[in-house]
This record gives structure tokens, C-alpha cells and sequence, in this order.
């Protein structure tokens, strides 16, 4: 059983449709007892990073969360702000982050791009996988997913980078360390490929 | 390296789906939650669905209708019609949808933007400038009259807008609405040489050549179009429809 950590942010109807879709029995983790029905874990997000950090903090599920991870082992993947906020903390806000994976979440330098738009960067975009990840067995990666956002994890450790883009210079955009996953761009928003990425994090 | 979007525009009045032509004369064309489903299958590269009834009837969003259409959707969503508060945004988002689009509003209200920027995130707010031509090189937003702003400018608006919290400027062109004769490449050089965020065109796409053609001067742009993804041929038969992948891939050449 996969659960969604229903915090306040992020969009757990599209991952939840997408897990139907696969046929993975799913649950909203809204009170600390839900975390024990599960085996792994996702963590949606989306917005500014001290809100969505805040509103887990002060959803009672915090303690749950960080048992579950870093008690119990259970696999997590973070989503967009949800992988932003793994790291120590971000340049867009004054909240310490989870610090599950060290680094520092930073606004994408877009001194790199010849052309507007600058940001967000909005849109589908290549991913290149460093080694080999069950994250992305059988996933397009030059066709990737789709992007939205205007900060960037930047790794303290180069080993936590599972794969990056580029836009305006190569930068990472998933991470992976131990049982802790997270991924910037939407995989429930990324047809074929998201779907695929989301069955592998299913069956890791 | 990041594409451009190609992106389905429908416009939905009293939950049905229509096209127009100039903004005027809409047409039944068929179901939204089915055309969604088609478009999801197909793979297309994000989806924008207007309500242009709920503004005018002082409704507020169809929150049934939004979530029906995003739970069809393994793409992005940008859902506009009748927004008028943050708080509606939010609503919106927890559908699961991605973007939220605001005009009429945003025109009487502009402090909503940087409101709704705040609730959701700048990337989730789409600012869609709906422009007519008064003349050579002149092009206004519409409705501006009972709205904040002294300058109807296109180019000074979208600045605007861009500077204060969207994260996304969507040009819809009246005048070449449903006309399927290109897109106007002087209005898009003005309001992109105006603005930092992303920009999508929609109006006048006839054919992949016009995309092509939009992608070609623009590079990384959106490029939306409602008649060219929901009918076929002169006599504008339905079929709701979208290029494949390798076609797409092959038609568009961009810097």
C-alpha cells in the first residue's frame, strides 16, 4: 500500500489517479496512525518552499513522516517542492528544510539562456539518468517530463544526483540516497513516462 | 533541451464545449470531459480549458467540472472561467490541476496576481490578455475599460503582469480567433519583448506550418490553438485531433 502524505500541498488527486490507473491500492496519510498502513510513501508539493515546509510541520504528520523515513526505512519520493524540501533549506525562504539530503535548494541561473522566457521553466524537457536507477527503467529520458518550477536542489554530496537537465546549464533534478527519492519535475503530469516512473517507485 | 508547448486550447460555456470565431457565434462541439480524455490519450504537451460563460453569468468556477476534466488528465491543466480570488486558486490547484488563469479579474483587480502568487505559487498563475487591433502596430487589451488601468497597451499590461506575479502570459488574439490564418507575429514580438516569463500564443493557428512558423521565430514559447485541434477541413467538421509525436518532433525546427 502506497501513501499519499496529505499535508496541504501538492496534487494528490493527479497521483492518485495515476496510481489507480496502475492498479496500486493508495491511501491519504491525513493522521500520524495512517502511516503505519503503508509500505513507502509519496510526498507531493507545490508552491513556496517556507509554506509548504510550514504546512507539513503543522500538520501533525511531521513526526509520523520523519519516523516512517528515517525510523522505518520506508521508501519516500518527493515531488517538486516535495523533493525541495528534503534539502537543509532554500534561498527562497527562511525555514529549515527536513534535511533527509544534504543541500541547498537554489533560483535557477538563467544568465546561461540566449533567449526569454527566463522563468519558470515551464514545459517538457530532457532528464539524463548518472547511472543506472530502477527510478527510470523503461522511461523515455530524452522525451523526460514535464517541468515547472524556478529553484533548483543544488547537492551537497554529488553521489545523492540521480539525474539532471539542463536549462541555462546543467543542474540536478532527482535525487536518491538511501530510501529517500525525490524528483523535479511532475511524473503525475508526464504522460507515459510518469506513469512508468511512478510504477517503478511503486515496485522498488 | 526545454520544447516549446503545443497546446489544445477549448472553451467550455454552461458546461458544454463551443468554438468561436472573432469571440463571437459559438458552436457546439461536443463534450469536455470526452475531448479531455481524447487529448490525454493523445499525449499532448499540456491542455488550457477556458469557461467563457462563468465570467459573464457572475458565476464562480465550476469546481464539479474542473475536477471531472483533471482527473482525465496525465498532463498539465491550466483551467480558466470565472476566477476571482486566491482562495479560488487554491481550489483549483487541489483538483489537481496545474495553472489557474485569470482575466477579467486580473484587469478590475490587479493586486489578485501577486495574491493568487502568493497562495499558489508564481508557475501557477496565468495571466491570459485577451487583444484586439486598432490599428498597424496597435493592439489593446480588451476590457480594460472598467479596470485599473489608465494604459490599455498590450506590451504595457503584460509587463506588468510579468513583473507582479504571473508565471505565465497567455496573448488570446480576437481578431484572428477561429480564422485559422496564423498567428500574429508582431503581437507576440511585442508582448515577449516585453515581458521575462512565458508567453503562449492562441489565435489564428491554421495548420502545424503556423506553429511551426511561431516556434521558429520564438523558440521556447507556447503555442496554443482551439479550431486547429477540434475541427478538420473547410466545413469544420469535429475531430477532435493532435499530431503524433514523431510528427510534432519532425515539423518543429527551433533555436
Amino acid at each position: 500500500m502506497i501513501g499519499v502524505v496529505a499535508y496541504g500541498s501538492g496534487n494528490i488527486a493527479a497521483i492518485e489517479n495515476v496510481l489507480a490507473q496502475l492498479g496500486q491500492p493508495c491511501m491519504r496519510l491525513t493522521r500520524p496512525q495512517d502511516f503505519d498502513q503503508v509500505d513507502r510513501l509519496i510526498l507531493p508539493g507545490v508552491g513556496a518552499f517556507d509554506t509548504v515546509v510550514s504546512r507539513l510541520r503543522e500538520s501533525g504528520l511531521h513526526v509520523a513522516l520523519e519516523e516512517a523515513v528515517l525510523g522505518e526505512k520506508k521508501p519516500v519520493l518527493g515531488i517538486c517542492v516535495g523533493m525541495q524540501i528534503l534539502a537543509d533549506g532554500s534561498e527562497e525562504g527562511a525555514e529549515p528544510g527536513l534535511g533527509w539530503i544534504s543541500g541547498q535548494v537554489k533560483k535557477i541561473d538563467v544568465s546561461g539562456l540566449n533567449h526569454k522566457p527566463y522563468l519558470p521553466h515551464m514545459g517538457w524537457n530532457s532528464v539524463r539518468p548518472k547511472g543506472k536507477n530502477p527510478l527510470f527503467e523503461a522511461v523515455d529520458m530524452p522525451f523526460g517530463f514535464y517541468f515547472l518550477h524556478s529553484y533548483r536542489f543544488d547537492c551537497a554530496d554529488p553521489t545523492s544526483e540521480i539525474a539532471t537537465a539542463n536549462y541555462g546549464g546543467e543542474f540536478t533534478v532527482a535525487v536518491g540516497r538511501g530510501n529517500v527519492f525525490g524528483v523535479q519535475f511532475h511524473p503525475e503530469k508526464s504522460h507515459s513516462n510518469g506513469v512508468r516512473l511512478i510504477s517503478n517507485f511503486a515496485t522498488l | 533541451m526545454l520544447r516549446p508547448r503545443i497546446i489544445p486550447s477549448l472553451l467550455v460555456a454552461d458546461g458544454r464545449l463551443v468554438k468561436t470565431q472573432k469571440f463571437t457565434d459559438p458552436k457546439y462541439v461536443g463534450d469536455p470531459i470526452n475531448a479531455v480524455r481524447i487529448f490525454n490519450e493523445k499525449e499532448v504537451d499540456e491542455l488550457c480549458v477556458f469557461d467563457i460563460s462563468a465570467s459573464k453569468a457572475g458565476r464562480g468556477p465550476d469546481f464539479q467540472l474542473i475536477g471531472d476534466m483533471a482527473t482525465q488528465c496525465r498532463m498539465p491543466l491550466c483551467y480558466g472561467g470565472g476566477v476571482r480570488t486566491a482562495d479560488e486558486a487554491r481550489r483549483i490547484i487541489d483538483l489537481g490541476v496545474e495553472k489557474v488563469a485569470v482575466s477579467t479579474a486580473a484587469l478590475e483587480r490587479p493586486d489578485l496576481v501577486s495574491e493568487m502568487s502568493s497562495e499558489v505559487g508564481s508557475q501557477s498563475v496565468v495571466v491570459v490578455l485577451d487583444v484586439r487591433q486598432r490599428g498597424p502596430g496597435d493592439y489593446r487589451v480588451a476590457g480594460v475599460g472598467r479596470s485599473a488601468f489608465a494604459n490599455d497597451d498590450v506590451a504595457a499590461i503584460a509587463s506588468h503582469f510579468s513583473d507582479s506575479g504571473a508565471g505565465e502570459i497567455v496573448v488570446n488574439f480576437i481578431d484572428r480567433d477561429g480564422m485559422q490564418t496564423g498567428y500574429d507575429l508582431d503581437l507576440a514580438r511585442r508582448v515577449r519583448d516585453a515581458i521575462t516569463v512565458p508567453m503562449t500564443m492562441l489565435g489564428g493557428a491554421g495548420s502545424l506550418d503556423h506553429i511551426r512558423e511561431l516556434v521558429a521565430v520564438f523558440g521556447v514559447v507556447g503555442a496554443a490553438a482551439g479550431s486547429l485541434f477540434v475541427f478538420k477541413g473547410k466545413l469544420r467538421a469535429v475531430l477532435i485531433n493532435y499530431p503524433r509525436r514523431d510528427e510534432l518532433a519532425r515539423t518543429l525546427e527551433y533555436r
